[in-house]
């Protein structure tokens, strides 16, 4: 069997028909599950509107579309969690009614979740062969053959060296869990693989893992549907990709031929211009100003931010990134070093300290750690501004609607009410919640990490504008993210940070994905030399 | 299913959520609360048509009321404890605690105001004490609270020597059976409280972080919040309202007893506030839902008593309409959220 190149260099990746592979030469794969004019509907609203999409055996299809485009409805169909209201499922040549996931199981139809089901408690090697453990005399579990098949598994993964069969699942990084979820899909009689967004939290290095084994699979005959919002990985991965848009199938092509702007064209119902707008700016005086800062994981940094100037902070996942803003924010303890704003130094004991400067912060994890889920868009928009919405400790409703509705406006936040769960929201909708709470407090400094994870490409579209908009409004902005392009195309200038060092700064003009990339992962390399 | 819900919503994003005369009653009300309501409502029926005669004399309403003022306080003290996503379990030890104390300094102060004061600021710094050993310590507020349970009840029998102490003060045996405009004190304390309370948590900055804080400890203290000053001051105010709940039961009973308070007390506050929708998880819970969830326990005691159900069985009867009760309101909540 052929392994591919596993390097997924950009653009220059062999792009093949799924026929002319393997032995069975020109002759199209059999269709491993086919949805035949699948509708859903949840109330009033259309889920999926008479969707036919056939995934062949060896073959990874795409599956793209925004938020709310009903791919995951779709996907939940093919894991036997809801129902079709009409239409057929087929796989194996015939009809199927799949009642429970367990029915799905029990053809080869697995599903990777972008939030990985783990128990913490287990290790590792119980949470993958939780209800498929050997037994030794009918009664004692066989802990050898258990950690031999899960080193096996670890080592496809390239994972051997550095997690143990008996590691605590709960001890994992996110990106490890979701590999564990995939091992755990792994299994004989494996037909069909969905994976949703897979890789919204894993580094360069670790989906490049995933997307070779994802590559053997589909070589192995296994029908792979592929769900992401990444059009580089969809490019590099998909043989086919298929475009979504309220709950309709509106294109279906080889990748080949299907070039990415008609990809978001098809996705957004329209043509999107331009991604990213970058307007005249002016750079005012130095902002925010960062000395030696050091915590446990940030070790020396310093560097300024600019009024109306984007900096963005590249690196791997664990290089530091995160800290060094939460270190910023007063979020993290600082063992040294200092922070300023307008030239005025910030003491750092508390967020609060941070927030009294003039600096705010959207993190990583909007859900656990920028939103009150249980609290309306109001609340989340008005819950760092208690000063400018009451009297006396009295929340004055109207000045907190006045407020929370200008934001509302100006953010083209889309929700039912003021009063309407944050946690109703989509994703992007959630991400400019939480921009809204800083931006009523009119902030001279604004640090975002990961603005655009989990945003459909309309929404990145609109956080890119805002954050063009605010650089100039004259707030410095320090934008972390994971997604090169991104960074290339909303930055002015790049930071890049490995080993929780600063270790290269580049303009933009001179900044690429090859240079970024290269000095993240020498330094890495450096780094993890030194310490050893 | 969530993408479906998200597209729902940008559908009508334009469009006011207007809804039928029962929905927004429901709406107004809340989903739970209301579902509470439709629990006691049929309490109520059950019991008024058992006993007729008694059960709707006002003598027997004020008397529910009596009953329940002094679990009234500590439940929807409790009930901001556990917006805020805590616990105090220590709630019936500092009522006993308060009760010693206060009989301690009408004798020796002869000051009704200033026994009342004292019984009170003891309850405060017990909470004090609760508020520092969850916060400073970092200890889980159920193991700090089940320890300074066992230290509070300890701390009132040595003072009081095991024994129970008389007041004799007739200023402040009124507020146990007295009456303004044919109210009892004991009912108007219960009211001004909850009002506190309910304004607090409804109308209020800091009720607002309460629910923040609870709700997500990470996101509050990145939105600026000082976290364990919050934390801090809700155990301290749980005491206080415990220390108040001390010293309705001293004028009540007209003495101070180190053993009072100890029979189920917290463990009724908690039920009561978690009946009123608190998730014991933090960041849910309103003080209308938990002053419900004691009416229910109040009429359900009293209409227990009224149809001379056998004590034994009440415990068990009550038990059982409890966890009924509960099961309704979440299918309610269900059907309504």
């Amino acid at each position: 069997m052929s392994q591919i190149d596993s390097t997924g260099r950009r653009g220059e990746a062999p792009r093949r028909n799924p026929g002319d592979r393997g032995e069975s030469g020109g002759r199209e794969a059999a269709p491993a599950l086919a949805a035949l004019g699948v509708s859903k509907r949840f109330g009033v609203v259309r889920a999926l509107d008479d969707v036919t999409l056939t995934v062949r055996a060896g073959e990874i299809l795409a599956l793209v579309g925004e938020n709310g485009a009903g791919k995951s409805t779709l996907v939940r169909i093919f894991e036997g969690v809801y129902r079709p209201d009409q239409g057929a499922l087929m796989a194996a040549g015939v009809q199927q009614t799949l009642r429970s996931p367990a029915d799905a199981h029990a053809i080869g139809i697995r599903v990777i979740h972008q939030e990985p089901d783990i128990i913490p408690d287990l290790s590792i090697a119980e949470n993958l062969f939780l209800g498929d453990f050997r037994r030794i005399r009918g009664v004692f579990l066989d802990r050898a053959d258990l950690a031999r098949r899960t080193r096996s598994l670890l080592a496809e993964f390239g994972l051997e060296n550095d997690l143990s069969p008996w590691t605590r699942a709960g001890d994992l990084s996110p990106a490890q869990r979701q590999l564990m979820e995939i091992m755990r899909a792994l299994r004989r009689g494996l037909k069909v693989l969905a994976l949703d967004e897979p890789t919204s939290s894993l580094t360069e290095d670790e989906a490049q893992r995933l997307f070779r084994v994802v590559r053997r699979l589909r070589d192995d005959g296994v029908g792979i549907i592929y769900i992401s919002h990444r059009m580089r990985e969809i490019r590099d991965l998909a043989d086919r990709i298929a475009v979504l848009r309220d709950g309709r199938l509106v294109d279906e092509r080889p990748t080949h031929g299907f070039p990415e702007a008609q990809i978001v064209q098809a996705m957004v119902g329209r043509p999107i211009s331009d991604l990213y707008e970058r307007g005249p700016r002016r750079r005012g005086e130095i902002t925010l100003s960062v000395q030696g800062l050091t915590t446990k994981r940030v070790h020396d940094v310093s560097f300024d931010v600019r009024s109306g100037e984007v900096v963005g902070l590249a690196g791997l996942v664990g290089a530091g990134r995160s800290e060094l803003a939460e270190a910023i924010f007063g979020y993290d303890r600082a063992l040294a070093g200092s922070v300023a704003v307008d030239g005025r130094p910030v003491r750092l004991r508390s967020p609060a300290d941070a927030i009294a400067a003039g600096i705010g912060f959207a993190p990583e994890d909007r859900r656990s750690q920028a939103l009150l889920l249980l609290r309306s868009v109001k609340d989340n928009i008005s819950l760092a501004i208690p000063d400018l919405i009451s009297r006396f400790d009295f929340i004055n409703d109207g000045a907190e609607r006045r407020v929370a509705g200008a934001l509302v406006d100006r953010l083209r936040i889309r929700t039912p009410s003021l009063d309407a769960s944050v946690s109703k929201l989509s994703g992007g909708n959630q991400q400019k919640v939480v921009l809204g709470r800083w931006l009523a407090r009119r902030p001279k400094v604004l640090i975002l990490d990961e603005p655009t994870r989990g945003v459909d490409v309309g929404a990145k579209a609109e956080i890119y504008r805002l954050i063009a908009e605010l650089a100039r409004e004259g707030i410095a902005l320090l934008v972390i993210s994971s997604e090169m392009p991104e960074l290339l195309g909303v930055a002015d200038r790049i930071l890049v940070m490995a080993g929780g060092r600063v270790v290269a700064e580049m303009p933009r003009d001179e900044a690429s994905e090859e240079r970024i990339l290269s000095r993240a992962m020498a330094d890495n390399l450096t780094a993890a030399a030194t310490a050893q | 299913m969530t993408d479906v819900k998200m597209e729902n919503v940008a559908n009508v994003a334009d469009r006011p959520v207007r809804r039928s005369g029962l929905g927004s009653l429901i709406e107004r009300v809340g989903t739970h609360n209301f579902s509470l309501l439709i629990a006691l409502a049929a309490l109520i029926a059950i019991f008024g048509s058992l006993r007729p005669d008694v059960f709707f004399l006002l003598r027997n309403i004020l008397n529910i009321g009596q009953a329940i003022a002094i679990l009234g306080i500590l439940a929807t003290a409790q009930t901001i404890v556990i917006i805020s996503g805590g616990l105090d379990i220590s709630v019936g030890a500092m009522v006993g605690l308060s009760t010693v104390c206060i009989a301690l300094a009408v004798g020796w102060t002869n000051s009704p105001a200033l026994s009342i004061l004292f019984g009170v600021a003891v309850g405060a710094i017990a909470g004090l004490v609760n508020g520092l050993i969850i916060t400073v310590g970092r200890i889980n507020a159920v193991i700090a609270t089940l320890g300074t349970m066992a230290v509070f009840r300890g701390v009132a029998f040595i003072i009081s020597n095991g024994q129970s102490i008389s007041i004799f003060d007739p200023a402040f045996r009124f507020i146990g059976d007295g009456k303004i405009l044919g109210v009892p004190v004991t009912i108007l304390v219960l009211v001004i409280v909850v009002v506190i309370f309910l304004v607090l948590m409804r109308y209020t900055i800091t009720g607002r972080n309460i629910y923040a804080i609870g709700g997500n400890p990470v996101v509050a203290r990145l939105a600026g919040l000082n976290v364990r000053a919050y934390q801090i001051g809700i155990y301290t105010l749980s005491g206080a309202a415990a220390g108040l709940g001390g010293m309705l039961l001293a004028a009540r009973t007209g003495s101070g007893q180190p053993i009072s308070g100890s029979e189920g007390l917290e463990l009724e506050a908690i039920t009561a506030a978690v009946l009123g929708g608190c998730a014991l998880t933090g960041g849910k819970g309103t003080i209308i839902g938990g002053l419900l969830g004691v009416l229910i326990i109040g009429v359900l005691d009293n209409g227990l008593i009224l149809t001379s159900v056998p004590t034994f069985f009440q415990m068990v009867a009550k038990g059982v309409l409890l966890i009924a009760a509960v099961i309704i309101a979440e299918q309610q909540a269900r059907r309504y959220g």
